[in-house]
């Protein structure tokens, strides 16, 4: 039954790619419709959103890959050395609860807290003599509201992985460093770092090769028509050119997905290889 | 004084100590503060929320929001929806997952390395939006409730997860003596595997319940009848899209009291839509460790 659904969910999708090559039509169906080659690829690579949709959905991936990855290792890091139990309990159980929070409460909360009218942000800069601001319409704010929001929802979550990487280190490599007088930032840099290195580039390929999947769903919940200019990305563009508008082109929307899932694909493959040849962990 | 054995804090320990300390109760607060803000705000006075009165505690205390919330038949049917889908969605996501992890688990499962290259083989390559849209519709569950169970049966990710566990808590010389006894396969599934997988289980189904409840892009794609929606779609529609129908609000008269009612309203759904789950939550916490640790052993 498993397999079933593999097969019916995700490998009939695959094939429905070949529509990516026709010009599809509802009326003459997935088999009839006549091809049309590569010609939706051409117009895609050819119109003026092209350029625009690429550096969007690699900007935001960078960005949130970036800002991602250091926060919670750095959180463990620090909750490693926590000696009181309560304190630490409360701390993750403060940190995890986020994550367990809907993005579309979330996103809500980022339209409650930044309202150029009634939210608290803007109060709070108002004491300081700052005009409101529209942040969600401020095109150049919404990739780092979008990031940081990320970074708020996901960091105690990521951190549980570095927190029982952490408990896994040999202590007598730590009772040997206290002998030798090293005190516990040297004993964070020299022993610590080391012992999660191979769980964190394991974690960086991984997201590295998910770098394609911007995370869509948020990305359209905090659209609106003034941040447009940066927060489109080619995932939210396949889906209005394909389910929302007018007249919806099945075949071209399906030619856009197909081209960034082999862009993630291939990614996935070279980070895989150079992580490899660096001598490091590989994930296969 | 006494001093601890070997371990004596030296001045730059110290130090440290401190900033670890600081610096982890900021990033507490960061986190915090926005979920106290919303608990408060969803408790205080219309006028207070408006006005920006509400700093930590409810001001002017009153019930309104959640009258307004509970009043509201869209969220009442929304929020019935999401139960149900959350928990007949994770049934099927846990049987399938168990379907799929036992088998190949097992060593002696002739052909395992093929099954599994075709299931990880879904995770570096996906259909697409499209196409799985078109599978969807072809199997005419577009606007039923299936859309919102079946699509998302099965993820792969936590079969790996499931299958790891499998392999590394369950001996394979349990399986050799019950078979010596003639157990079948199905038998030993349910009376031994199963009762040893606890934590897994309840990590799992916890992963799949969370995204069930907080589902929303299927449900926007797949379903067209209001009646179907959960509660997160409705959520969307008040918290982003800012369309709070005017019967909502009662019986309010003035403009003003209007918006006030409309904000507070907001942070009172946002309050009874996530609190279901961090309710269960922490009682899953414990396990949490493992499963996801387990899951990273190797991918």
């Amino acid at each position: 039954m498993p397999l079933l659904y593999i097969i019916v969910f995700k490998y009939a999708p695959m094939l429905g790619n070949i529509i990516a090559f026709k010009q599809y039509s509802i009326t003459k169906g997935m088999f009839g419709s006549p091809w049309a080659g590569f010609t939706h690829f051409e117009r895609f690579f050819n119109s003026h959103e092209f350029w625009r949709l690429l550096t969007n959905t690699l900007s935001i991936s960078f960005y949130t890959l970036l800002a991602s990855f250091p926060f919670p290792i750095l959180l463990a890091l620090g909750l490693n050395y926590v000696k009181n139990e309560r304190f630490k309990k409360t701390v993750q159980m403060v940190t995890y609860a986020p994550y367990f929070i809907s993005l579309v409460v979330v996103v809500g909360l980022l339209f409650q807290f930044l309202d150029p009218r009634t939210g608290i942000v803007n109060h709070i800069l108002g004491w300081f003599g700052v005009d409101p601001i529209n942040f969600m319409g401020e095109a150049s704010m919404y990739q780092t509201i979008y990031v940081g929001s990320y970074v708020w929802q996901n960091v105690g979550f990521a951190c549980i992985i570095y927190l029982a990487a952490l408990a896994g280190i040999d202590p007598s490599l730590h009772e040997a460093a206290v002998m030798d007088g090293a005190n516990k930032v040297q004993r964070m840099r020299h022993i610590d770092i080391p012992g999660i290195m191979p769980i964190a580039v394991i974690l960086l390929i991984l997201n590295t090769g998910q770098m394609m999947e911007t995370g869509f769903e948020k990305i359209l919940l905090m659209q609106n028509s003034l941040n447009l200019r940066t927060s489109e990305v080619i995932d939210t563009y396949v889906y209005k050119v394909g389910l929302v508008s007018q007249a919806m082109n099945f075949s071209y929307a399906t030619a856009i997905g197909l081209f960034k899932a082999a862009i993630g694909f291939v990614l996935l493959i070279v980070v895989n290889q150079t992580a490899k040849k660096v001598g490091q962990e590989s994930l296969w | 004084m006494q001093q601890h054995s070997t371990i004596r804090e030296s001045g730059s320990d110290k130090a440290f100590t401190i900033v670890n300390y600081v610096i982890l109760s900021i990033v507490l607060l960061i986190i915090l503060y926005p979920l106290i803000y919303v608990v408060s705000a969803s408790f205080s006075s219309s006028y207070a929320v408006l006005s920006g009165k509400v700093w930590l505690w409810p001001v002017e205390p009153s019930l309104d929001g959640y009258k307004a919330v509970f009043k509201n038949k869209n969220i009442l049917t929304g929020f019935q929806n999401t139960v149900f889908y959350t928990i007949a969605g994770t049934l099927i996501n846990v049987i399938m997952t168990i379907l799929a992890a036992y088998p190949l688990s097992r060593r002696d499962f002739n052909g395992r390395n093929v099954f599994m290259l075709i299931f990880v083989f879904t995770m570096m390559f996906s259909g697409g939006l499209i196409p799985t849209y078109f599978v969807v519709k072809e199997l005419h569950m577009i606007d039923t409730v299936w859309a919102m169970l079946i699509p998302t049966a099965l993820s792969v990710w936590n079969v790996i997860i499931m299958r790891t566990y499998f392999q590394t808590t369950i001996p394979h010389e349990l399986l050799e003596a019950s078979q010596m006894d003639g157990c079948n396969d199905f038998r030993f599934l349910r009376s031994i595997v199963l009762p040893l997988s606890g934590p897994i289980l309840a990590v799992i189904a916890l992963f799949y319940a969370v995204g069930h409840w907080n589902q929303y892009f299927n449900a926007m794609i797949y379903l067209k009848d209001p009646e179907l929606y959960p509660l997160q779609l409705i959520l969307r529609d008040i918290l982003v899209q800012n369309e709070v129908k005017i019967d909502m609000l009662g019986d309010v008269k003035t403009a003003a009291a209007r918006q006030g009612l409309r904000e507070l309203l907001k942070y009172s759904l946002i309050v009874v839509s996530s609190v279901p789950l961090l309710i269960v939550y922490p009682f899953v916490q414990k396990f949490f460790v493992k499963g996801v640790m387990i899951g990273s052993i190797k991918g």
